[in-house]
C-alpha cells in the first residue's frame, strides 16, 4: 500500500454504476454490522421473555408498539439480507455459480427473496 | 499451523458457524410458524429443555464467534491505524464478550 500513493481513484458514487452482485455484496456486509448491534436487542427480549409472566406479557405488548415494529422488521430484513447472500457465498466456496451470468443471478435472487421473505414473516409473526 | 484465528483459520470458522447459526435459526422459524408458545410456561419449558438449552447457548458462541471475525475483517477493511484498529477491535472485543457473558447467564438460569 505505501509504495502505491499515486494510484488513481474515481470514487465519483453517482457515475459508477454498481453491478448487481456489488450491491448485493455491500448490503450483506451493512446487515451484517446492524445484526452485531442488535444483539443486545435480541438478548434483551430473551431475558425479559424468560423472567417471569409479566415480562412475558411485556415482550408481547411490544410487538404492538409500532416503533418497536419498524425496528423489529428492519432486523428481520438484515437477518434474511445476510442469510440468504451467506447461502450464496456458501455455494460459491464450493463452485456453485461462480460463472458470472449465474452469480448475477443469484444475486438479484438473494435481494428479491430476502424482502420476499420479511413480507411473509411479517404475515405470519406480527 | 498458529491456534489464533486469523487468515485461513479464520475463514473456515465463518463458514462452519455460519451453517450452524442457519441451521439453528431454520430449526427455530419452524417452531415459531407451527408450535409457536402460546403462554409464558410453554416458553419457559421449551428454553428450559436441556437439548433446547444447550443448543441456544452454542447458538449464542457461534453467533459472537461469527460477528467477531466479520467485524474483524470490517475494521482491518477500513480502519488503518494500528493504534485506532487496536482501539476499535478491543471495545469490539469486549462487547461481544460482555453480550456472551449476559446470554449465558439468562440461559443458566432458567435451568436451575
Amino acid at each position: 500500500m505505501a509504495n502505491n500513493k499515486n494510484r488513481p481513484i474515481f470514487l465519483d458514487l453517482k457515475r459508477i454504476h454498481m453491478p448487481v452482485n456489488a450491491v448485493m455484496s455491500i448490503g450483506h456486509r451493512l446487515a451484517g454490522v446492524m445484526l452485531f448491534l442488535a444483539i443486545p436487542i435480541v438478548i434483551y427480549i430473551l431475558e425479559l421473555s424468560l423472567q417471569d409472566p409479566e415480562g412475558y406479557q411485556q415482550v408481547k405488548a411490544l410487538f404492538d408498539g409500532l416503533l418497536f415494529r419498524a425496528v423489529f422488521i428492519l432486523i428481520l430484513w438484515f437477518l434474511a439480507h445476510h442469510f440468504l447472500a451467506g447461502i450464496r457465498y456458501l455455494l460459491i466456496d464450493v463452485e456453485v455459480g461462480v460463472e458470472p451470468a449465474a452469480a448475477r443471478k443469484s444475486a438479484w435472487w438473494v435481494i428479491i427473496s430476502a424482502v420476499v421473505a420479511v413480507l411473509i414473516f411479517t404475515q405470519v409473526l406480527l | 499451523m498458529s491456534r489464533r484465528l486469523y487468515g485461513l483459520r479464520a475463514w473456515l470458522w465463518q463458514r462452519l458457524s455460519a451453517v450452524f447459526l442457519a441451521l439453528c435459526l431454520l430449526v427455530f422459524v419452524l417452531y415459531m410458524s407451527f408450535n409457536s408458545p402460546s403462554s409464558y410456561q410453554q416458553w419457559l419449558n421449551w428454553v428450559s429443555n436441556p437439548v433446547v438449552n444447550v443448543i441456544a447457548v452454542l447458538f449464542f458462541f457461534a453467533l459472537i464467534l461469527h460477528a467477531w471475525i466479520g467485524l474483524r475483517d470490517v475494521v482491518i477493511d477500513y480502519v488503518h491505524s494500528d493504534a485506532m484498529r487496536l482501539g476499535v477491535l478491543s471495545l469490539i472485543g469486549l462487547f461481544l464478550l460482555a453480550n456472551l457473558a449476559w446470554v449465558a447467564r439468562v440461559l443458566f438460569k432458567v435451568m436451575v
